[in-house]
C-alpha cells in the first residue's frame, strides 16, 4: 500500500533537519546522510496487538524479514507514538521462540512431538466428532429441543481478528457448543 | 467507550477510577495530557498511588471494593447541592417515571431491595405505574415521592461523606473536593469523562460500579457530548470485536441473546426478545431485532436452510442456566468435558483460581491450544506439581500467525475498526487462525458427510465461502470475504423502501452489500453476520480508510480514518447533546447541528427532526436513559456491598454484608472441594491483607507474548508484591526480599517491593493494609523448570508464577467476572 502522507512527512522533516543544522552543528546533517535502515524496504501498516487504544504501526520489511517497526504518524489516534509494548513488536516478528510447527503430546507422554498439519488436523477432527457424538443432546430434561454438544468447551479469543472471531463462533455454534467463553469474561 | 480516545482531549474534568491508563493504555495519556494543556482537571482515585495518580491534579486513595460507596456519595452531593443538569435529567432520563409504590429501597429493607428470596430477586415491585393505555406515569416536577428522582435521592441520602469515609478510607476533605470538581461538569458547557477498566469490572458488584458512574454522567448531562461519556478501556486489542462477534455463551454476534430452550421456534424467540413500548414518541429501535436475527441466521447457513430450520439447528441454552467462565471450568474440573479448545488464550494463568483450572485440564481427553508461543495452558501437563505420566489429556499445540503475518481488522475501545495488512509470512508452517479454523471445520464436515451423526446438518449446511483450496490442499481463508459477510449483502434482487424516507425506493441486486443496518430485512432476503458492523464493508473496505487529517467538526472525530460502529458514529448518544428543540445545549459542546433540513456533524444518534419530541436514547424501549435500571440481577440502583472476602466485620450501610445475588461456589451442590474462601462472615486473621491484581506497561495479560520478548522481560523480569512501608515493617520485610503471598487457594512467590505508593487505610478506626500483585507471570519462561530437548527457551528468563493462583472462584452477580480486585491474602517473608 502506498503511504503518501508519511513520505511527505519524512521529506518535510528531512528539510527542516537540514536547514536547522546549518551553522549550528554538522551532526544532524551527517546523521541524515547515513542510509536509512528502512531503505528499499516495503512498508505496511498494522494496528498494535496489545492494549485497545489501537495505535497504528509501520512495519518495514526487506526480503521477507521485518527490519523495522515504528509508530505511524498518519494515525490520528497515536500520531506516531508507541508505548513500550507497541515499540517491541519487531521482536514478535524476529523471535526464534515462536512456534513454527504443530506439536503433539500423547496421553501420558512426557514430551512434545513435532507432527505435520494433516495428521494433527485429522486427529483433532476425529476427537471432535467422538466428543460431540457422545455428548450431543437433542432435547433437555424438559423435552425441549436444544441441539447442543455438552462435552466440548471453548475459550478464545480477543487476540484474533474480527473475521476470525466471526468464523470461529460459526464453527463452534455449528458444532452445537454452548460453553463458549473468552477474555471478555475475565 | 461511548466516545473515543481522541475525544478525551475535549474533557474539562477527567476521573480516572478503576483504571491506570498511564501504565496500561499509555498512548491514551496523550489525550489526557492534551486536555490538561487546555485546562482540564484530572482526578485519580485508586487504592495505590499509580503512575496515573502521579500525573493527576488530585489523588485520593480508596479501599478496594468500595467504589459504589465513593460514587454513591457523589450522587448525594450532586443532588444536595443541585449540581445536576435539570433539563437533561427531566427530558432524557427516567427520573420522572413513577415506580410501583410497593417497591422498597435497601435503607428500608435490611440492606436489600424488595423481592429477594434465596439469593434471587422477584422483580415484580421494580416496575412502573402506568396509565390506562399502558403509558408510564410521570411527574415532570420530579417531586412525587415514588418518582425515580426522589427514590434515588432517598437511596443515596444514606451515603453521607462520613459514612463513605468509614467504608472507603478516603479522607472526607478529599471526598468533598472531588465531588465538587466532578460535579462542576453539570453545566451545559462543561464535560466530564470517566476512564475505567478491570478495576471496576473485577468485583462482585462490577456491573453496579459502572452503573453508579452512568447515573452520575446522566445527572450531569455528560452523555452524548464531546469530552463526556463513560470510557470502558478494554484490555485487549480486539476484545471489543470478539465480544461484538458473540464469543460468549449468552450472546450471538451483535448482542442478540442466545436462544433459550423454552423458545422453541424463531417466532417465539422474536416475540420474546423484541421489546415493545407504549410510549408514543419513543422510536424503540430494537423493534427491528427480527431483521438482525434473520440476517444472522442467513450468515450462518446462507440459503442452505430456511430461517426456521437454521434457528432449530443452532444450540439452545437452558433457561436460567449459566455457562460462563467460572462455571465452565467448574464443569471441566468435575470431568464433564472430554474436549476443549483454548484458542489464543492461556487460562492456566488467566483463570481465577488457576490451580483449579490447571487441575481441570487434567480431566480432559483432548485439548487444542492455538498460540504463538509455548504456554502454561498447552504445557499444563508438565507444570508445577504435575506428573505427566498420570495425565491422560492429549494435547495439540497449533502454531498460528501473529498480527503482522496476516490480514484482517480489529476494533479498538473507541469502536474504531481498523484494517491490518500482512507484512511477512508466519514462521515455519504456522498458519493464520482463520486458516486453522477452516481446516478443522472442513475435516469435521467431511467426517460427518461420510459417517453421519446427530444433527449433522448443523455442521454440513454452514455456509463457508471464504476462500479456496490451493494445489497443496490447504485452505486459504480470505478475510475480505468474511468482512463482506459480516457487513451483509442481499441474497436476492429486491426493491426496498428507504427506511428513513417514506415513498422512496432503492433497487438492490443479489450480492449487493447492505448499506446500513436500517436496510436489513426480516424475510431472509439479506444476510449480515453482525448487524452493528453493517456499513463497514460496502462498495469499499471502510475500515481501511486512512485520512487522518480531515476533521470537519474540529472536535477530533476524524470520520474518514477507519470506520466506527454503529454507522461510523463517533460519539454515541449524541442525540442527547441537543435540547428538545434541537439546539445544542452548548455551542462549545456541539456534536450535531440542524442546518437547513438536516443534521450535520457526527452521524446523528436517535434524534428526530428538531422539536419532534422523540427522546434520544432509542436503544431503550422507552427512549430515555435509565437512572432506575430494573434489568440488572442485583438491584435497580447500585448499593454498596462489601467484597465476598473482606477485611471488615460488617457493611457500615446495612446488615447485608455482601452482594446477596452472587453465586457462591462453596455451597453444597455448587462448585467443588477446592472452592474455598476466607473472611466471609468475620475477618480471618490467617489472611489479613486486601489484595488486588494489576497490570504494568511492559507486559500484557498473562505475559504469554511479552515474556518471550527479551526487551520486555529484561525490563520486568520478576513477579512481585507491592506493599506499604508500614506493612513491610510490621512483617519484617525489606525491599527486594523474597516473600510468599498466600490465599486459601494457593501461594505465589514474589519479590517484595516496598513503596510509599500504598498507605494503610484507616477504616472506622482500624488500620488495614492492601497489597498489589501483577498478573503477567507464569512458569513456562522461567529458568528453573525442566527443559526437554527441543523445548523453546526464553532469551531472557522471567521468575514467578501466576497471580490468579490466589484469586477466588467468585464472580459479579450480572457478568460473573471474577473478583480479582479485592480478595484476602497473607504475606510472609520467605
Amino acid at each position: 500500500m502506498v503511504d503518501v502522507n508519511r513520505r511527505g512527512f519524512l521529506k518535510i522533516s528531512g528539510a527542516v533537519l537540514a536547514a536547522s543544522g546549518l551553522g549550528i552543528s554538522l551532526k544532524p546533517v551527517s546523521a541524515y546522510a547515513q542510509p536509512l535502515k528502512i531503505q528499499y524496504a516495503k512498508e505496511t501498516t498494522t494496528i498494535c496487538p496489545y492494549c485497545s487504544v489501537g495505535c497504528s504501526i509501520i512495519v518495514s520489511t526487506r526480503k521477507g524479514k521485518v527490519v523495522n517497526t515504528e509508530g505511524d504518524p498518519d494515525s490520528p489516534i497515536n500520531r506516531g507514538s508507541l508505548c513500550t509494548k507497541g515499540g517491541s513488536i519487531y521482536q514478535m516478528a524476529n523471535n526464534e521462540n515462536r512456534l513454527g510447527k504443530p506439536l503433539y503430546r500423547a496421553p501420558y507422554a512426557t514430551e512434545w512431538k513435532e507432527v505435520d498439519w494433516e495428521w494433527a488436523l485429522e486427529r483433532i477432527a476425529k476427537n471432535v466428532k467422538t466428543s460431540r457424538d457422545k455428548s450431543f443432546r437433542a432435547a433437555n430434561d424438559k423435552g425441549e429441543l436444544v441441539n447442543r454438544t455438552e462435552g466440548i468447551a471453548s475459550v478464545g479469543s480477543a487476540a484474533i481478528d474480527n473475521e476470525e472471531c466471526f468464523v470461529y463462533q460459526k464453527f463452534l455454534r455449528g458444532l452445537g457448543l454452548v460453553y463458549i467463553e473468552h477474555q471478555a469474561r475475565i | 467507550m461511548t466516545n473515543h480516545w481522541i475525544d478525551i482531549r475535549n474533557s474539562d474534568v477527567i476521573l480516572i477510577m478503576g483504571s491506570n491508563p498511564a501504565s496500561n493504555h499509555p498512548i491514551a495519556f496523550k489525550w489526557i495530557t492534551a486536555a490538561m494543556e487546555k485546562g482540564a482537571k484530572v482526578i485519580c482515585v485508586d487504592p495505590r498511588f499509580t503512575q496515573s495518580a502521579a500525573k493527576a491534579h488530585i489523588y485520593a486513595p480508596l479501599r478496594s471494593g468500595t467504589d459504589i460507596a465513593f460514587l454513591g456519595g457523589m450522587i448525594r452531593y450532586i443532588i444536595e447541592n443541585k449540581l445536576y443538569f435539570e433539563e437533561y435529567v427531566r427530558n432524557y432520563t427516567n427520573a420522572t417515571f413513577l415506580v410501583n409504590p410497593e417497591f422498597k429501597l435497601p435503607g428500608d429493607n435490611n440492606g436489600v431491595f424488595s423481592g429477594l428470596t434465596d439469593g434471587k430477586y422477584d422483580k415484580a415491585t421494580w416496575s412502573y405505574q402506568t396509565e390506562g393505555d399502558g403509558r408510564i406515569k410521570k411527574d415532570p416536577t420530579m417531586q412525587d415521592p415514588n418518582c425515580v428522582f426522589q427514590l434515588m435521592k432517598k437511596h443515596y441520602s444514606r451515603y453521607t461523606p462520613e459514612v463513605v469515609n468509614k467504608i472507603t478510607g478516603t479522607p472526607v476533605d478529599k471526598l468533598i473536593e472531588i465531588y465538587k470538581i466532578y460535579g462542576s461538569t453539570g453545566t451545559p458547557d462543561r464535560a466530564g469523562n470517566e476512564l475505567y477498566a478491570m478495576g471496576w469490572t473485577q468485583h462482585t458488584v462490577g456491573t453496579q460500579n459502572i452503573r453508579t458512574m452512568c447515573i452520575i454522567q446522566l445527572l450531569l448531562g455528560n452523555m452524548g457530548i464531546p469530552g463526556g461519556g463513560v470510557a470502558a478501556m478494554r484490555g485487549e486489542s480486539n476484545v471489543q470485536g470478539s465480544t461484538d462477534h458473540g464469543l460468549l455463551f449468552h450472546i450471538w454476534p451483535g448482542y442478540l441473546n442466545t436462544p433459550k430452550a423454552s423458545l422453541a421456534t424463531l417466532a417465539a424467540y422474536n416475540e420474546k426478545e423484541t421489546p415493545t413500548t407504549k410510549e408514543p414518541n419513543s422510536l424503540n429501535w430494537q423493534k427491528n431485532k427480527p431483521k438482525y436475527v434473520a440476517s444472522f441466521l442467513r450468515a450462518m447457513y446462507g440459503t442452505n436452510a430456511s430461517l426456521d430450520e437454521a434457528y432449530n439447528l443452532l444450540p439452545k441454552i437452558d433457561d436460567g442456566a449459566n455457562y460462563s467462565w467460572l462455571n465452565l471450568f467448574d464443569v471441566m474440573y468435575k470431568g464433564k468435558f472430554t474436549g476443549f479448545f483454548a484458542w489464543g488464550m492461556n487460562p492456566a494463568c488467566s483463570g481465577a483460581h488457576s490451580n483449579k483450572v490447571r487441575q481441570a485440564l487434567t480431566r480432559l481427553d483432548w485439548m487444542v491450544n492455538v498460540n504463538l508461543y509455548d504456554n502454561e495452558t498447552g504445557s499444563f501437563w508438565r507444570g508445577p506439581g504435575m506428573d505427566p505420566k498420570k495425565i491422560r489429556t492429549e494435547v495439540f499445540m497449533l502454531p498460528c500467525a501473529a498480527s503482522i503475518e496476516k490480514e484482517g481488522s480489529i476494533i479498538n475501545s473507541g469502536r474504531w475498526n481498523q484494517w491490518r495488512y500482512k507484512a511477512i509470512d508466519p514462521p515455519g508452517v504456522a498458519l493464520p487462525d482463520g486458516d486453522i479454523c477452516s481446516e478443522i471445520y472442513f475435516k469435521v464436515k467431511e467426517l460427518y458427510e461420510k459417517e453421519g451423526g446427530p444433527n449433522m446438518e448443523a455442521i454440513t449446511k454452514l455456509s463457508w465461502n471464504y476462500g479456496t483450496k490451493t494445489f497443496d490442499g490447504h485452505y486459504h481463508f480470505d478475510p475480505h470475504s468474511v468482512a463482506k459477510e459480516i457487513n451483509g449483502f442481499f441474497l436476492e434482487d429486491k426493491t426496498v423502501e428507504n427506511p428513513t424516507k417514506k415513498g422512496e425506493f432503492k433497487e438492490f441486486k443479489k450480492g449487493d452489500p447492505v448499506p446500513t443496518f436500517a436496510w436489513l430485512q426480516d424475510d431472509g432476503s439479506t444476510s449480515s453476520g453482525c448487524w452493528v458492523y453493517c456499513g463497514s464493508y460496502t462498495d469499499k473496505n471502510m475500515s481501511a480508510r486512512r485520512d487522518g487529517k480531515k476533521d470537519p467538526t474540529g472536535i477530533g472525530l476524524y470520520p474518514e480514518w477507519a470506520w466506527a460502529w454503529p454507522v461510523n458514529r463517533r460519539i454515541i448518544y449524541n442525540g442527547a447533546s441537543v435540547d428538545p428543540s434541537g439546539k445544542p445545549w452548548s455551542a462549545k459542546k456541539a456534536v450535531i447541528k440542524w442546518v437547513g433540513d438536516k443534521w450535520v456533524g457526527d452521524v446523528p444518534d436517535g434524534v428526530g427532526d428538531p422539536g419532534s419530541g422523540r427522546p434520544p436514547f432509542i436503544m431503550k424501549p422507552d427512549g430515555v436513559a435509565s437512572l432506575f435500571g430494573p434489568g440488572l440481577a442485583d438491584g435497580p440502583f447500585p448499593e454498596h456491598y462489601e467484597p465476598l472476602e473482606c477485611p471488615v466485620e460488617k457493611n457500615f450501610l446495612s446488615p447485608q454484608k455482601s452482594n446477596p445475588t452472587i453465586k457462591r461456589f462453596d455451597k453444597p451442590g455448587v462448585g467443588s472441594d477446592v472452592d474455598v474462601y476466607s473472611g466471609i462472615d468475620s475477618c480471618d486473621p490467617k489472611y489479613p491483607f486486601i489484595c488486588a491484581t494489576y497490570r504494568i506497561s511492559e507486559h500484557w495479560q498473562t505475559g504469554l507474548q511479552t515474556r518471550w520478548c527479551p526487551w520486555l522481560s529484561e525490563m520486568q523480569p520478576e513477579m512481585w508484591c507491592e506493599m506499604s512501608k508500614e506493612l513491610a515493617k510490621e512483617r519484617g520485610i525489606s525491599n527486594g526480599d523474597k516473600v510468599i503471598v498466600s490465599s486459601p487457594r494457593g501461594e505465589v512467590e514474589c519479590v517484595a517491593i516496598v513503596t510509599p505508593r500504598f498507605k494503610p487505610f484507616n477504616i472506622n478506626g482500624n488500620i488495614l493494609h492492601e497489597v498489589g500483585i501483577p498478573w503477567h507471570f507464569g512458569w513456562i519462561t522461567t529458568k528453573d523448570r525442566q527443559y526437554n530437548p527441543g523445548d523453546k527457551k526464553a532469551e531472557v528468563f522471567t521468575w514467578g508464577d501466576a497471580a490468579n493462583l490466589l484469586v477466588p472462584t467468585i464472580g459479579d452477580a450480572n457478568t460473573t467476572i471474577p473478583e480479582s480486585k479485592a480478595f484476602m491474602v497473607n504475606v510472609v517473608k520467605k
